[in-house]
């Protein structure tokens, strides 16, 4: 009898069987520790909102469709129809600019009939490193010198599009898409190490093409103390949250920077200070635990791909979400400018949710498509 | 090349390149969490009672709630400053959703000037607490408040608020003695507990009212609460409720206070009546005075100028700090110096002309009587006020003796204990003139102070205390406006105590100055036989201070001098003679002849005495 109930444990955890339907039960596995977590914070820093994390968890429900759906499709049609994806998405952020509609001076969504609108640069995020991959997936590996100024130049287009709309923070995480799938082609550690030198003269003239309020960041980044009630609010207050949390935190909904709204943007972009207030560093670590274990299972299905669009592209995506959640993390405990990137699948909101899905989605496919050996 | 390269892809080469850039990323994504967790151990450990405090100063705020303040009673129990009720139009600027329309929406509703908005516009620029209240408006009407009572459900941030305010009912003849209360300014708060004045509207300024204010302030409620970011209380952490301030009980007389104030009618002076048993003062009065409750919210420039600039000077108190020649008044003191000394006896004649010369051809010292007063003894020189007599007594005592005893009788110094501000008006010696003038001390200048006139200046106060002391016969109290604070006796921080005893070498000499004071009105030659015809003795003596100094030969004409240069008139009294109850000065300044004061005292002793005021001052009775 217990035999036979281990081996209907077997079959449940038989990787075949999930193959069949195309999941990729550690990484789901993972992916659910998370957004349960992630949702329990929420809860709270939405100030009990019930009606906010129900919009959250649909949210999430379509971006689980949408990541089971993609997981369908074998990765050689996504293969084909990167270029062209490529060049419409392109296009889309050229209407953007001509007709987007946006918020707080930044021009950032499409509108489409029936009231709905969309970020063409968040699916940028997923096209990039598809249309690099792409690039590669017929050549020899390492790319040669012109090869890699074409895929530079490929990158550098929509780069440019987002950033003048303008949003920084997606602007980074399209261009870092693209540079990891070079990275993982094999660049040369001397063109890397030439552009480690270059980063100065690219960091001054960046500042220069930089709008005010993007400086601004920066310099409240460098010294959130000079403006404690302006600009400087949110990283003081984030820091606060997160260093009045200690070890173990002040408990579930008893972190007072967060219920008495001293922390700006609580639900989102800055909810890793509510979880740092209330659960302290344990829950911190915790969370850190969730994401690395995507990462590693990311990594390991880049690492075993079929082939090296596969492998380009999944581990492009792997490592750019990783980027998402160092970043967010980062500027919130005041390592890094603040730049207006959310905790993936953690913070409200966003269409971020959806592309992160889409992205697991395909890491899904890449893993469960392959042709048994 | 390239292409050639293609026929010969090495795909597990490729494989094993990308594989091997995957694991540098694995390290370099480890390295990165390690940072974050470096940071996130800094932020939460190594900095985490820092953090700790700035999470609990963001979010625990004091509040304070102040006590109402202790009322001031007269000596019957009659309130003379109580706190009354009134009705503030407020407003909360955080919660008025278009602070720029709001002018339009109240005026529909409710008069507000102009200044009351300048004063709301520049209040709302300084610091304060978020969704504290600003007064826009107090002491609302029983009609505004009814209306804005109506119309108040549409106004979101505005409100009625009851609060207490200082009232001081009996207003100007008080204004002197008992002071009064007025807005806080940030002077006021460098000398007192800044949070438990937070929420207070006023603070004791002058009189009794500044002396006192610790007692009549009380302790401020202190509450601890939690606020969220945008300063909205969010739940109350701990309290501690207010402890209401100390009534304090006067020795104070308020009918006769009013009296007083009202004899001097229009002359300027001052008043101050003691009860030589307890050196209590029963009246402190300074006239012209104003009415206390303009200053209670703020006194408006125009009031305050119009008060500063008068000439009568109504914001000066006369009691405490006018400076006069005590004239005549002193010839009581100056005697018993000559007897303490031995430079005089009771029977030693002297033989008084109409003048006084130190050397045969020296300056002629006048009498105010030009055909002299013949052979008198001391008790004589009291009777009439011979001023020849006093000349040459001073002049043989010189001005140390006469510093001496005088400085026991409270002269030259700041005798009085509860109000601020008196002046030490000026008892001279040979020290202070060297000081002053860089010139020795000389017979002349003994001459004049014999008479209370030249370099000698008192307060009313201090003459008044030095007439109870004769009073009591020795017994000298520094004077003190409270008896009680709350149900104990007043006492404050270095508080002198009141009493010592002037002993005379020959004790007797008390009852003898009384019965010289007593024949200056009994007497058919005594310079205040007009109080004659009372059924008690008065002791008294009168004196009329120069202002004016005439040169020798001239006389003085009343009619021709200008009114602000005639004499101070004065009187120096007690009564019943032997067992007194009362002692009084009072200066009619420029009053001419010593009849006014003297007269205004008789008042106040028949009406004291024999609780027979007039009628109209029955409202001040109190509860006896």
């Amino acid at each position: 009898m217990t035999e036979s109930f281990y081996r209907r444990a077997l079959v449940f955890t038989n990787a075949r069987l999930w193959k069949l339907v195309h999941i990729d039960i550690l990484l789901v596995g993972s992916i659910l520790l998370l957004i349960g977590g992630g949702l329990f914070v929420l809860y709270s820093a939405s100030g009990q909102n019930e009606a906010m994390v129900e919009r959250q968890v649909f949210r999430l429900i379509i971006g689980g469709i949408i990541c089971l759906a993609l997981a369908q499709l074998p990765p050689k049609y996504m293969r084909r129809a990167s270029p062209a994806l490529f060049v419409f998405i392109a296009g889309l952020l050229v209407c953007v600019l001509l007709f987007g509609v946006g918020a707080k001076g930044a021009q950032r969504w499409l509108s489409l009939p029936g009231g709905l609108r969309f970020q063409p640069s968040e699916i940028m995020k997923i096209v990039m490193p598809m249309m690099i991959a792409w690039y590669f997936s017929d050549k020899q590996l390492p790319p040669s010198f012109k090869q890699i100024v074409s895929v530079l130049g490929l990158i550098i287009l929509p780069v440019l599009l987002i950033a003048k709309q303008p949003d920084l923070g997606t602007s980074i995480l399209v261009a870092v898409s693209g540079i990891f799938v070079l990275f993982l082609a094999g660049l040369g550690w001397r063109y890397i190490l030439g552009a480690a030198a270059f980063a100065p003269i690219a960091g001054y003239t960046l500042w220069q093409v930089m709008h005010d309020y993007q400086r601004q960041r920066v310099l409240t980044f460098l010294n959130p103390e000079s403006d404690p009630l302006g600009s400087g609010w949110n990283i003081i207050q984030s820091k606060t949250a997160i260093g009045s949390g200690g070890l173990y935190g002040k408990g579930w909904m008893e972190g007072t920077q967060a219920q008495l709204d001293f922390l700006p943007e609580s639900h989102t972009d800055f909810i890793i200070a509510v979880l740092a207030e209330e659960f302290g560093m344990l829950g911190c670590g915790l969370l850190i635990l969730a994401y690395l274990l995507i990462i590693a299972r990311g990594l390991y299905i880049a690492a075993n791909a079929e082939d090296n669009y596969a492998r380009l592209l999944a581990g492009s995506l792997t490592l750019t979400f990783f980027v998402y959640m160092f970043v967010n993390i980062g500027m919130v405990s005041g390592i890094l400018p603040v730049v207006g990137v959310p905790l993936p699948l953690v913070s409200y909101g966003g269409t971020s949710i959806i592309t992160i899905m889409a992205t697991f989605g395909i890491l899904m496919s890449i893993q469960t498509h392959k042709r048994a050996r | 090349m390239s292409r050639r390269h293609q026929n010969f892809r090495n795909y597990h080469q490729e494989k094993r390149l990308t594989q091997r850039r995957l694991f540098a990323a694995a390290i370099f994504v480890v390295l990165l969490v390690v940072i974050l967790m470096a940071r996130l151990f800094y932020l939460q450990v190594i900095e985490h009672e820092l953090y700790q405090t700035k999470a609990n100063d963001n979010r625990v705020m004091l509040i304070t709630d102040p006590p109402p303040r202790g009322l001031i009673f007269d000596r019957n129990g009659l309130v003379l400053a109580d706190n009354r009720p009134i009705h503030s139009l407020t407003v909360i600027p955080e919660r008025v959703e278009n602070l720029s329309k709001l002018k339009d929406i109240l005026s529909d509703i409710i008069d507000i000037t102009d200044s009351e908005w300048e004063d709301f516009d520049s209040r709302l620029k300084e610091y304060r607490r978020p969704y504290q209240s600003l007064t826009l408006k107090s002491q609302l009407s029983d009609k505004e408040w009814a209306k804005v009572a109506v119309d108040l459900y549409k106004l979101d941030g505005i409100q009625v608020e009851a609060q207490l305010t200082r009232y001081y009912p009996f207003g100007e003849a008080f204004a002197h003695a008992i002071g009064y209360v007025g807005r806080i300014t940030p002077n006021d708060l460098e000398r007192v507990d800044r949070l438990a004045y937070q929420g207070a509207l006023f603070i004791g300024k002058t009189g009794i009212e500044g002396f006192y204010e610790k007692e009549l302030f009380g302790e401020a409620g202190l509450s601890k609460v939690e606020v969220n970011a945008r300063g909205r209380i969010m739940s109350e952490l701990e309290s501690q409720s207010p402890v209401p301030g100390e009534d304090l009980h006067l020795y104070l007389d308020a009918r006769l206070q009013q009296y007083a104030y009202d004899l001097l009618g229009d002359y300027t002076g001052s008043v101050v009546a003691i009860d030589p048993a307890t050196g209590g003062i029963l009246a402190l009065v300074s006239k012209p005075a104003f009415d206390p409750n303009l200053f209670v919210r703020g006194i408006s420039v125009d009031d305050y100028s119009v008060l500063r600039q008068s000439k009568k000077l109504p914001l000066f108190n006369r009691a405490l700090r006018g400076g006069y020649p005590p004239a005549s008044t002193i010839k009581p003191f100056m005697a018993l110096a000559g007897l303490e000394y031995g430079f005089a006896s009771w029977t030693e004649r002297y033989f008084a002309k109409g003048y006084y010369q130190i050397n045969p051809d020296g300056r002629r010292y006048r009498d105010w009587k030009r055909t002299g007063h013949g052979w008198i003894d001391l008790e004589r020189s009291i009777i009439e006020s011979v001023d020849t007599y006093y000349y040459q007594l001073s002049h043989k005592m010189g001005i140390t003796p006469i510093h001496n005893f005088l400085s026991r009788f409270g002269f030259g110094k700041s005798n009085l204990l509860d109000l601020n501000g008196s002046s030490v008006g000026l008892l001279p010696s040979n020290e202070w003139k060297k000081a002053k003038y860089k010139e020795p001390w000389y017979p002349g200048d003994s001459v004049n102070v014999g008479i209370g006139q030249g370099f000698m200046v008192a307060t009313p106060v201090q003459i008044a205390s030095a007439t109870a002391a004769l009073a009591s016969k020795g017994h000298y109290y520094n004077p003190r406006m409270a008896n009680m604070v709350g149900s104990q006796p007043a006492t404050f921080e270095g508080d002198k105590g009141g009493v010592h005893d002037i002993i005379l070498n020959d004790q007797r000499n008390w009852d003898r100055m009384t019965n010289a004071m007593k024949k200056v009105i009994t007497d058919s030659k005594g310079t205040a036989r007009r109080l004659q015809g009372t059924d008690y003795e008065i002791a008294g003596k009168t004196g009329t201070g120069q202002v004016f100094s005439l040169q020798e030969d001239e006389e003085y004409d009343s009619d021709k001098l200008d009114k602000r240069l005639h004499d101070h008139a004065l009187f120096i009294g007690f009564a019943p003679a032997k067992n007194p109850k009362i002692s009084v000065f009072a200066i009619f300044e420029n009053g001419g002849s010593s009849s006014k004061p003297a007269d205004l005292s008789k008042q106040l002793f028949d009406a004291y005495l024999y609780d027979n005021y007039p009628a109209k001052y029955d409202y001040l009775k109190g509860r006896q």
